[in-house]
């Protein structure tokens, strides 16, 4: 850091050494650990690696991820786009500072604890345990549970999103929507809705890349019986354990994928916004 | 969905008599496991904080190829499922790995150690430091800076007397971010540590193994003291945030 003085700002060697630095660091860490997923994947060729896509074990934790992401990512839409509408339009809701920063908790919870929570409650020694044993509902190494654990993690992200959208939006609009005779569901579908979309949008993608990534919390209530309560990434990490390597590497390139989408979309749609990741 | 399973967990700690909740949560393996969590995860928040800045500076400041595509990369970690960027670590680290080759011979093995479980904390925490920073350094302006050089400071002083300052409290909440996340990591480090008790064991893990010997107490204790401690993180880490809004104004 401590060139001469008449170096210009662009040139020099400073920038080309700080430049190299950061590269390498990305490189150490994350480029050369992702490179290696595909890399790994496809070392026997295409031929083993499209065999182990179809084998029943894969198939059925693919199956249970998109299942998860179809329940959860609808459940926190609903329930993030609620949320905002309380926290933004009604400025005199009771805690509305302390909701605000709790609506994040999820994200600082591990995980496992956040499974620990789930299995306590509904668990059989749990708080609901019993009841949902009379009645032969079984929730805890089953899919409900899954579905639980996936929304809990998944929660805050729509709402993260479309809060500052809706608090720089104001209420002009709707209010002008509400003098002109629009009922409260019509102001809703046609002013604040399109308004949202692209925060909305973007609160969507990463709601679902979470749901079909997530391991802790789901891996604690689901029991990860193969065939049967085991997600993509269950599976990947099971694979492993049982040194079925190339089959974790094939899920693992599938979800590595999923990832990328996930990237190339949201730089789209950061375009549109300008809402940034971590605020 | 939020709170009930929270009350929930508390409820049931409750009901451990504070002895053996005390016995429990300071047990040598509940001890060992926290001294793991905790100092991996305070040593990679840190080389996240300083690698993480010269990230963003490099972002916003330099010109350079694919730089596009580099920022965007930065994201990975939050979009890639966890397990796979354990898998892949393991691999990569391992005494046959791409990296791991190349340490072996000098005696130091990352994968199943707690290095590994450093390597894979520093991954999945990457982003924070370089999303926090970026966009207040993309709003200072270069004129104080400017300024600072014509009247003569060195390039060292003015980075450090006038660059780093306005940045500490963006810098410190990704560090905190990224901590927390560390913290609470499971998928990944559980793939790459060999989770062996007193030597690479993390708290998250520990949970997990009480889980399934059904020692629904010993979990409870220990999730407990884990959501304790996200919570003052959360606390610290909504400071943090005030903190730099209040600079900005200034």
């Amino acid at each position: 850091m401590t060139g001469s003085r008449n170096q210009s700002k662009k040139g020099g060697l400073a920038p080309k050494i700080l430049i190299g630095i950061a590269i390498l660091y990305l490189a150490l860490v994350l480029y050369i650990p992702a490179a290696n997923v595909f890399v790994h994947a496809f070392d026997k060729g295409i031929g083993p690696f499209l065999s182990n896509l179809t084998k029943p074990d894969f198939l059925h934790a693919a199956w249970l991820t998109l299942l998860l992401a179809l329940v959860s990512v609808p459940v926190n839409t609903v329930f993030g786009l609620c949320a905002a509408w309380a926290l933004t339009r009604n400025n005199n809701f009771p805690g509305r500072a302390f909701i605000l920063s709790i609506i994040d908790l999820p994200f600082s919870i591990s995980p496992v604890v956040a499974g620990l929570m789930i299995v306590l409650l509904y668990g059989r020694n749990g708080w609901l345990g019993g009841w949902l044993n009379e009645h032969d509902i079984k929730i805890v190494f089953a899919f409900p549970a899954m579905v639980l654990a996936t929304a809990f993690v998944s929660m805050p992200f729509v709402a993260r999103e479309v809060i500052p959208v809706l608090e720089e939006l104001g209420h002009d609009q709707e209010e002008a929507a509400s003098t002109l005779g629009a009922k409260d569901w019509q102001i809703f579908w046609r002013v604040t809705l399109p308004n949202v979309r692209w925060g909305l949008l973007y609160g969507l993608l990463l709601t679902n890349a979470r749901a079909m990534g997530e391991f802790g919390a789901v891996s604690v209530v689901s029991g990860n019986i193969a065939g049967k309560t085991q997600s993509l990434p269950l599976f990947v990490e099971d694979a492993y354990k049982q040194y079925q390597t190339e089959a974790a590497y094939s899920a693992a390139v599938i979800l590595g994928l999923l990832a990328l989408v996930t990237l190339v979309l949201k730089d789209i749609l950061e375009k549109r916004t300008t809402i940034k990741e971590v605020e | 969905m939020l709170f009930i399973p929270i009350i929930a967990m508390f409820l049931k700690a409750v009901t451990v008599p504070p002895e053996q909740f005390w016995k429990i949560a300071t047990s040598p393996i509940a001890l060992s496991a926290y001294d793991v969590t905790f100092t991996t995860s305070f040593v990679t928040a840190i080389i996240n904080g300083v690698f993480g800045t010269l990230i963003a500076w490099v972002l916003v400041r330099y010109e350079f190829p694919f730089k596009r595509i580099i920022d965007a990369s930065v994201d990975i970690p939050f979009a890639l499922p966890t397990a796979v960027a354990g898998l892949t670590l393991a691999t990569v680290y391992s005494d046959t790995g791409w990296i791991g080759s190349l340490f072996a011979p000098l005696g130091i093995k990352i994968s199943f150690t707690r290095i590994g479980v450093g390597v894979a904390m520093t991954l999945i925490s990457l982003p924070f430091v370089v999303r926090t920073v970026q966009p207040v350094l993309q709003e200072m302006e270069s004129e104080v800076e400017q300024a600072a050089w014509s009247l003569g400071a060195s390039e060292f002083e003015t980075f450090w007397r006038v660059i780093l300052p306005p940045l500490f409290p963006a810098i410190l909440t990704g560090v905190a971010l990224g901590f927390a996340r560390a913290v609470g990591e499971f998928g990944s480090t559980v793939i790459i540590a060999s989770n062996t008790p007193f030597k690479d064991l993390i708290a998250p893990v520990l949970i997990f193994q009480r889980l399934e010997q059904y020692d629904y107490a010993g979990a409870t204790v220990i999730g407990v003291v884990l959501l304790a401690i996200s919570l003052v993180l959360l606390v610290a880490i909504n400071l943090l945030q005030a903190w730099g809004r209040r600079y900005d104004r200034k």
